[in-house]
C-alpha cells in the first residue's frame, strides 16, 4: 500500500493529473504552431514590401488596398478580418484555450487556477464569429480571383509554381471557411423540421454539404493556416530574387 | 499469460490509498475482467459498480491511468503493462467507497430540464416525422449516461462552476431543442440556468465519450450558435425589434 492521497479534490493543482501518456505533446506543438504563425504574419505585415511579383499577390495583402491617407502597411487594413475569423473560430478556440490559456491544457489535467468565467463577459465577442464568416466568404472570392489572375504572365497565359501555390491557397481557405460551424448553423443547422419549412430540402442538403467540410474542420484549419503563410513566403522570396518562379506551362 | 500489477484506490469518503494487486492478464481481457479477478482472489470487499460488461449500461466508469474510461471497454492490450495500471474513481463526483461515486447530482440536474412538449397531433391522431428531421438527434439518443463527460469537463471538475449543467445535459437539451415536434423555446434557460456560456469548446467531453457522440460539434456548438443568434447577434436583434417577431 502506498501513495496515500485524497480524491474529489475541489481545486486540483495546476497540471495535476494521473495521466501517464504524453498529454503535453498536443498543446505544446499547437502553441508552437500558433505562435510561429502569429510572429511570421505580423513580421510579414510590417515589411510593406516584396508582397507582389508579376501577377502574384501575397494573401496577406489581398485585396491590395493602397491609399495615400494610410501611412502604414496595407496588410493592416485587411488582416484584422481573417485574424478575427480564426480568433473566434470554434476549432481555434479549443486550440488556444488548451495550448495558450491552459484551461485546461489536456483532458483530466488540472487547469490554470483563475477566476473562471468561460465565454462570458469580455469573451462574449466570440459570438460575433458569424460576422467574420461573412467577411471570410468575401475573401474566398477575392483569393480565388487572385488565383485566377496568377495564370496571367507578361507573355500571356501560363502556369508557374506560384500559380499552383496560390490556387491551392484559395482552395484550402475555402475548404476551411465552408466547414465553419456558424455557416453550418446559418444554412440549415438552425432548422428543427426540414419538412415543415420553405426550402427545407435545399437547406437540409446545404447543411449536409457543410458537414462534409465541418467533419475535418481542424485539418482544414491547420492546412490553410500553414499554406497561407507559405504562399506569402514563396511570393516574398521570388520577389526578393532569392528563388526563381519555375514555369510549368 | 503475464502478471501485471494493478493499483486500485481503496477507501471511503474520499480518504484512502492506492493498493497493489497482482493480476494474471490473458488475451482479450478488459480492465473490468481484472477488477473481477481481484474481487474474486484478493479483495472480496472491493466496491465497484458494473452491470452489462458490454459498454451499454454506463456503470463501470472510472479513471484508468488518469483517463476517464469505461472499464469494460478498455482492453488490457491498449495499456502499457510494464508499469502498474492505476484505477481510480471518477474525481468529479462525491466518493462513496473504493471505485464507487455518488452520481445523483446528475439526476438532479436532469430534473431541471423541461420534457418534450410536442405540438398537437395530426387529424388522424398521429405524429409524422421524416427521417431527415429526426436523424440529427438520433445520435444523442446513444448516450448511456456513463457521466464520463460530466467527470472530465474542466468547468465542473477543476473550476467547480455550479451554474453549469455539463455536456451530458447539453446533449439532452439538444435532443429536445432540435426535435421536430418540440414547441418550447429553451434558449433563455440554456444561457441563464444551464450556463452554456461557461463551455469553452475544449472538447474533452467528445474525447472521452464511449459512444463516440460528437458532443461538442453536434450538440454544444449548435446550441451556442442558437444562443448567439437569440441574444448576441446585433443585426438579428435589430431585425427582431423592427419586425417584432420573436420565436
Amino acid at each position: 500500500m502506498q501513495n496515500s492521497f485524497q480524491i474529489e479534490n475541489p481545486n486540483p493543482s495546476f497540471l495535476e493529473t494521473s495521466r501517464r501518456d504524453f498529454w503535453w505533446i498536443e498543446p505544446f506543438f499547437t502553441a508552437i504552431g500558433l505562435l510561429a504563425f502569429v510572429i511570421y504574419s505580423t513580421w510579414a505585415a510590417f515589411q510593406n514590401e516584396h508582397y507582389q511579383w508579376e501577377s502574384y499577390l501575397s494573401p496577406f495583402y489581398a485585396p491590395l488596398l493602397e491609399y495615400d491617407w494610410w501611412p502604414f502597411s496595407p496588410a493592416f487594413l485587411i488582416l484584422w478580418a481573417p485574424a478575427g475569423f480564426r480568433l473566434t473560430c470554434y476549432y481555434y478556440r479549443k486550440a488556444y484555450y488548451r495550448s495558450l490559456f491552459l484551461t485546461p491544457s489536456a483532458c483530466a489535467v488540472g487547469g490554470r487556477p483563475q477566476n473562471y468565467r468561460g465565454e462570458r463577459f469580455l469573451l462574449l465577442f466570440q459570438n460575433l464569429h458569424r460576422y467574420f464568416l461573412y467577411i471570410a466568404l468575401v475573401f474566398c472570392v477575392i483569393l480565388s480571383y487572385d488565383a485566377y489572375i496568377s495564370f496571367t504572365f507578361k507573355d500571356g497565359l501560363g502556369i508557374g509554381v506560384g500559380t499552383v501555390i496560390m490556387t491551392l491557397n484559395a482552395v484550402f481557405l475555402t475548404a476551411f471557411t465552408f466547414g465553419c460551424n456558424s455557416l453550418r448553423h446559418l444554412v440549415g443547422g438552425n432548422v428543427d423540421c426540414y419538412s415543415c419549412v420553405n426550402f427545407g430540402h435545399q437547406r437540409y442538403q446545404a447543411w449536409k454539404f457543410v458537414n462534409i467540410f465541418n467533419m475535418n474542420h481542424m485539418m482544414w484549419a491547420w492546412i490553410s493556416l500553414f499554406w497561407v503563410g507559405f504562399t506569402d513566403l514563396y511570393i516574398r522570396l521570388v520577389s526578393m530574387g532569392i528563388i526563381t518562379d519555375y514555369r510549368i506551362l | 499469460m503475464s502478471e501485471t500489477l494493478f493499483k486500485i484506490f481503496r477507501g471511503e469518503r474520499a480518504k484512502g490509498e492506492l493498493c497493489g494487486y497482482s493480476v494474471e492478464v490473458t488475451e482479450g481481457m478488459v480492465v473490468l475482467d481484472a477488477i473481477n479477478q481481484i474481487q474474486a482472489r484478493h479483495a472480496n470487499d472491493l466496491a465497484v459498480r458494473w452491470n452489462c460488461k458490454a459498454g451499454k449500461c454506463g456503470s463501470c466508469s472510472a479513471e484508468v491511468n488518469g483517463k476517464p474510461r469505461l472499464m469494460c471497454m478498455t482492453r488490457m492490450d491498449e495499456l502499457p503493462l510494464d508499469k502498474p495500471v492505476i484505477i481510480e474513481p471518477m474525481r468529479r463526483f462525491p466518493h462513496i467507497k473504493d471505485l464507487v461515486t455518488d452520481v445523483s447530482l446528475n439526476y438532479e440536474i436532469n430534473q431541471q430540464i423541461r420534457p418534450l412538449k410536442p405540438k398537437p397531433r395530426e387529424a388522424d391522431g398521429t405524429y409524422r416525422m421524416q427521417q431527415k428531421d429526426i436523424e440529427r438527434i438520433q445520435e444523442f439518443h446513444k448516450c448511456i449516461e456513463c457521466f464520463l463527460c460530466q467527470n472530465v469537463c474542466h468547468v465542473t471538475r477543476d473550476q467547480q462552476v455550479q451554474e453549469f449543467a455539463g455536456p451530458r445535459f447539453f446533449i439532452r437539451i439538444a435532443s429536445l431543442a432540435m426535435h421536430p415536434l418540440d414547441t418550447l423555446n429553451r434558449l433563455k434557460e440554456l444561457k441563464d440556468v444551464f450556463g452554456i456560456g461557461y463551455c469553452n469548446i475544449t472538447k474533452c467531453c467528445t474525447e472521452v465519450c464511449p459512444e463516440d457522440i460528437a458532443i461538442t460539434d453536434n450538440a454544444i456548438i449548435p446550441l451556442k450558435e442558437r444562443v448567439a443568434g437569440a441574444f448576441y447577434d446585433p443585426l438579428a436583434l435589430l431585425w427582431r425589434s423592427l419586425t417584432s417577431v420573436s420565436k
